[in-house]
């Protein structure tokens, strides 16, 4: 389906093992990007409204480190972190995400993101953001014993991800 | 056993392609087996194990008919991931939002600058 304004946002699931968020935002891209990759406008807007953000320190290069933390308003702190893997400026951002879980390990590399930026009609950008719940030792682990069991890892994230968003 | 217990929620009964082509044959009305091994161009044992597991879940039900076994949707049973992808998707409607606020500060910030 076209995109044809901004505003419009799709969620769709291309494979057993991703979700994909596409939005088409009214500014150009480089502004875009500067808005995704600049920890004091990260602060403005991506905590959505349902808290604030207290941190969101960004070693914003190839292997860096990002740790975002947001107070929800339920009073409760909600934290995730992962490294940058590739940085192609104005175009691409992978990264990993591992959502801290309070009083456990917060072992693996968690998801894998991918935020692609495109210029759209008008002058402004099309945003989509990819996330791959299967990792390498995720995938190979499917690939030796089934689907099934991977596929429910990623839904156990998502599960989480989704109880600490309400 | 450790397999059985994966398809123990409408998330992972959901995961598997074929089993939501099933779902997606139901949402027209009630139909029995044989139609939807037709439908699928699956073997009838497959289509019965994946029947099986969307039991399991609740998202189908089945009653008998005469010798046919006729299988219907339940959709309260995908409610969960009904309210988990609304929840997913308010959070990123409400980031993009607050994006393109930002955005038009940057915007007019740049234009002054010139």
């Amino acid at each position: 389906m076209a995109q044809t304004s901004s505003g419009t946002m799709e969620v769709t699931f291309p494979s057993d093992e991703q979700i994909l968020i596409t939005r088409t935002v009214n500014a150009p891209r480089h502004l875009v990007y500067r808005a995704w990759t600049t920890p004091e406008l990260v602060r403005k807007w991506w905590a959505g409204r349902r808290g604030e953000m207290t941190v969101a320190d960004m070693d914003f290069r190839v292997g860096g480190a990002w740790r975002y933390v947001m107070v929800a308003h339920g009073e409760f702190e909600v934290a995730f972190h992962g490294t940058y893997r590739e940085i192609v400026p104005n175009e691409r951002i992978v990264q990993t995400e591992v959502m801290e879980m309070p009083g456990e390990e917060s072992g693996g590399e968690g998801v894998v993101n991918t935020v692609t930026f495109r210029d759209a009609d008008g002058g402004a950008t099309t945003v989509s953001i990819l996330t791959d719940a299967g990792s390498k030792e995720v995938r190979d682990t499917i690939a030796q014993s089934g689907m099934e069991g991977g596929v429910r890892e990623q839904f156990e994230l998502i599960e989480e991800l989704a109880a600490s968003l309400t | 056993m450790a397999r059985a217990a994966t398809t123990a929620d409408a998330f992972n009964a959901v995961a598997e392609p074929r089993r939501r082509e099933i779902l997606d044959a139901l949402t027209g009305g009630e139909r029995p087996v044989n139609e939807l091994v037709d439908l699928l161009g699956l073997a009838q044992p497959h289509v019965s194990r994946h029947l099986r597991v969307l039991r399991e879940v609740g998202a189908v039900e089945v009653r008998d008919e005469g010798r046919q076994r006729l299988y219907r949707l339940n959709p309260e049973a995908l409610k969960p991931i009904h309210d988990w992808v609304a929840g997913y998707q308010h959070l990123w409607e409400e980031r993009f939002e607050l994006l393109e606020g930002v955005l038009e500060d940057l915007k007019d910030q740049e234009d002054k600058d010139g």
